[in-house]
């Protein structure tokens, strides 16, 4: 295997890692960068996504279509709880971390109830191509343009739009924003919705490449606390960052080691950046403001 | 004489809920049932009660951490894991003779404790506080559980110890009592349930005098306000530390009664729904009390019991149900609600007579 192969097998392997990190941390960023509020049913969410994408496209409607209903219904679902739960809730973190750990038993359990053990699934489109012997999937590379499109979407979608500038607006001083006219009932509405909407689309584009069941949202999980305990508050200056320093120490745990020793290789970069950073990698870059 | 006076008179006081004389004579009765409880019941019955009280030292262990200390650990299943793997390693290695199973005991309890040690410094001397803390002891359970999961292969093994992956191991010796004239064995009925009895009412009154010593007292004033507990001179991170390992080895003393208990530990009691449950336990109940923590786990864990007999698909869904009602209506508890309710119904009695 001459370098460039070598090469491009390495930077395959990051992209891949960065796309899942990235674009399972996303949604719970949005939601704890702006309202302080840790979604343990995060997994949840994007279980919901992947479930309606694979449900939409065995009814017939194309991928795209389907991983779009996904994140849609996913992001419906997010504001009705947000109406019905989080919103009680706002001044006490700890108790939210909770309620919607009891959210997380009751839709995993409820699915496999109502839905079965497992739900038929869908292929992964595009097929696969060849660098020097090896095969690689398109998908994954779909995958990692999308994680890129949605770190550009949310930075002009909170920077360059007026919603943004009231959700920023709110986050900074709530009381400020609300005298000056600002509803940030809404504001915080809308922006529960959308995290629940970007954890359905990452549910919606990796339907393809998982098995279908319940407990998905697990797998998800993990890796979404992890970057955005390493992140820290902010979206851009922390998960994207977070989401390139992880997606290096795993792809090459993983690559050394096997899987497992990926996911520790995780937990131990996290432990001892929490000693050395405690406010994650934003919290750093922005030391200077605060 | 004069020292244990002293401990006594910390058994009530400001930081747990029931005093007086009426107090104490119910505590007294309940015991004497609690004792006497065997001689009415079988075997079966009981040793299923032994399984109720293994899981009240987890949720005490919860209840100091979090209603207490303030800081939400997801991590207790994690020590609970660690404490009943390590008993199983010790005791399938060495045995059970000259009564090795309560050294193993201890050791088991001790690595947990460790482990937390570990952990523990590098949380709260990171300054890890709030949601935060619950995520990283999340992280850390499901990768315990993880790693554990897929230690299936025969190169995976302690000494003659197969950790078995998912399947988990088995067949540890139960606690023995070494004895003149025949080791005693405490098999999981009458034997056991004395010994776990024991053991839990001495932990529930050791922690009752622990919290109402000066150091409960700090950390209480620590999970009320960290900043002016630090400006009153106290080293915040080394009392949350110090509380976090208590915690984590009354979480390994429930995992190795676990594992003696059942004779099996596997990885899944330490995944996501084993971790959710002593929440749950601890919530309902009211977190931020030691005996309705207690009386709360028992009745949940009864409750959860008896659902799972009628229809056990629907018991998660219920347990998530319950607790979600409970943050959102009672949010100190369930039974701590209804033993304020008590309380001030007596009081204003007794006024009214005065």
């Amino acid at each position: 295997m001459d370098i460039a192969t070598l090469a491009f097998s390495a930077l395959y392997q990051f992209g891949d890692a960065f796309a899942f990190l990235v674009l399972s941390a996303c949604g719970l960023a949005v939601i704890f960068g702006m309202m302080g509020v840790i979604n343990l049913a995060h997994g949840e969410f994007i279980m919901c996504g992947a479930y309606v994408t694979a449900s939409t496209v065995h009814a017939g409607l194309p991928l795209p279509l389907g991983i779009m209903t996904g994140a849609i219904v996913a992001a419906l679902v997010g504001a009705l709880v947000e109406l019905v739960v989080i919103r009680h809730l706002y001044d006490r973190p700890l108790d939210t971390i909770v309620a919607t750990w009891g959210l997380s038993l009751i839709v995993t359990q409820g699915t496999l109830i109502m839905v079965g053990s497992t739900m038929a699934g869908v292929g992964t489109p595009f097929g696969s191509f060849q660098v020097g012997g090896y095969s690689y999937s398109i998908y994954r590379l779909v995958l990692f343009a999308s994680a890129l499109g949605v770190l550009g979407g949310l930075y002009m979608l909170f920077n360059w739009t007026r919603f943004g500038v009231l959700a920023r607006a709110t986050i900074q001083v709530p009381h400020m924003a609300a005298a000056l006219g600002v509803d940030t009932r809404l504001v915080y509405s809308l922006t529960f919705a959308c995290g629940a909407g970007l954890a359905g689309l990452a549910g919606g584009l990796y339907a393809p490449t998982m098995t279908l069941v319940p407990t998905m949202g697990a797998t998800f999980i993990m890796e979404a606390f992890v970057t955005v305990v390493i992140g820290g508050a902010d979206v851009f200056l922390g998960t994207a960052p977070a989401g390139g320093v992880l997606a290096v120490v795993k792809s090459a745990m993983t690559s050394w080691q096997g899987q497992l020793f990926g996911q520790i290789g995780l937990l131990v970069a996290v432990i001892i950046v929490v000693r050395v950073l405690p406010k994650g990698i934003s919290g750093f870059l922005l030391r200077e403001r605060t | 004489m004069n020292g244990f006076l002293a401990l006594c008179r910390r058994l009530e006081g400001p930081q747990t809920a029931g005093r007086g004389p009426a107090f104490w004579i119910v505590f007294a009765i309940v015991l004497a049932i609690a004792c006497a409880y065997p001689l009415f019941s079988d075997g079966y019955t009981v040793g299923n009660t032994v399984y109720f009280f293994i899981w009240v030292f987890i949720a005490l262990s919860l209840c100091l951490i979090w209603g207490y200390g303030g800081s939400l650990s997801f991590g207790q299943t994690a020590f609970f894991g660690i404490g009943g793997y390590s008993y199983g390693i010790l005791t399938l290695n060495f045995g059970s003779a000259y009564g090795f199973t309560w050294i193993a005991l201890l050791l088991a309890i001790a690595l947990a404790a460790l482990f937390a040690l570990l952990l523990g410094y590098f949380m709260f001397f990171g300054r890890i506080a709030g949601v935060f803390l619950g995520i990283v002891t999340l992280a850390v359970t499901l990768m315990l559980e993880r790693f554990m999961a897929q230690t299936a292969g025969p190169e995976w093994h302690i000494g003659v110890a197969r950790l078995n992956g998912f399947n988990g191991m088995s067949a540890m010796p139960p606690l023995t009592i070494p004895w003149p004239g025949g080791d005693i064995v405490l098999f999981a009925d009458i034997g056991l349930y004395y010994a776990v009895l024991g053991l839990l009412v001495v932990v529930y009154l050791g922690l009752r005098i622990l919290m109402n010593s000066a150091f409960g007292n700090v950390i209480v004033a620590i999970r009320e306000n960290p900043e002016r507990a630090e400006m009153l001179g106290y080293d915040v991170r080394k009392y949350q530390l110090i509380t976090f390992v208590i915690g984590a080895a009354l979480a390994g003393l429930s995992g190795v009664l676990y594992t003696v208990w059942g004779q099996y530990i596997t990885p899944s009691s330490m995944g996501m729904t084993a971790a959710a449950l002593p929440l749950i336990w601890v919530a309902v109940g009211g977190r931020s009390d030691l005996t309705s923590t207690l009386v709360g786990t028992l009745m949940v864990l009864a409750a959860f019991q008896a659902l799972t007999i009628y229809g056990s698909q629907y018991a998660l869904v219920f347990m998530g149900v319950l607790l979600v009602l409970t943050v959102l209506i009672a949010p100190n508890g369930l039974v701590l609600g209804v033993m304020n309710l008590i309380s001030q119904l007596v009081a204003r009695r007794s006024n009214g007579d005065a």
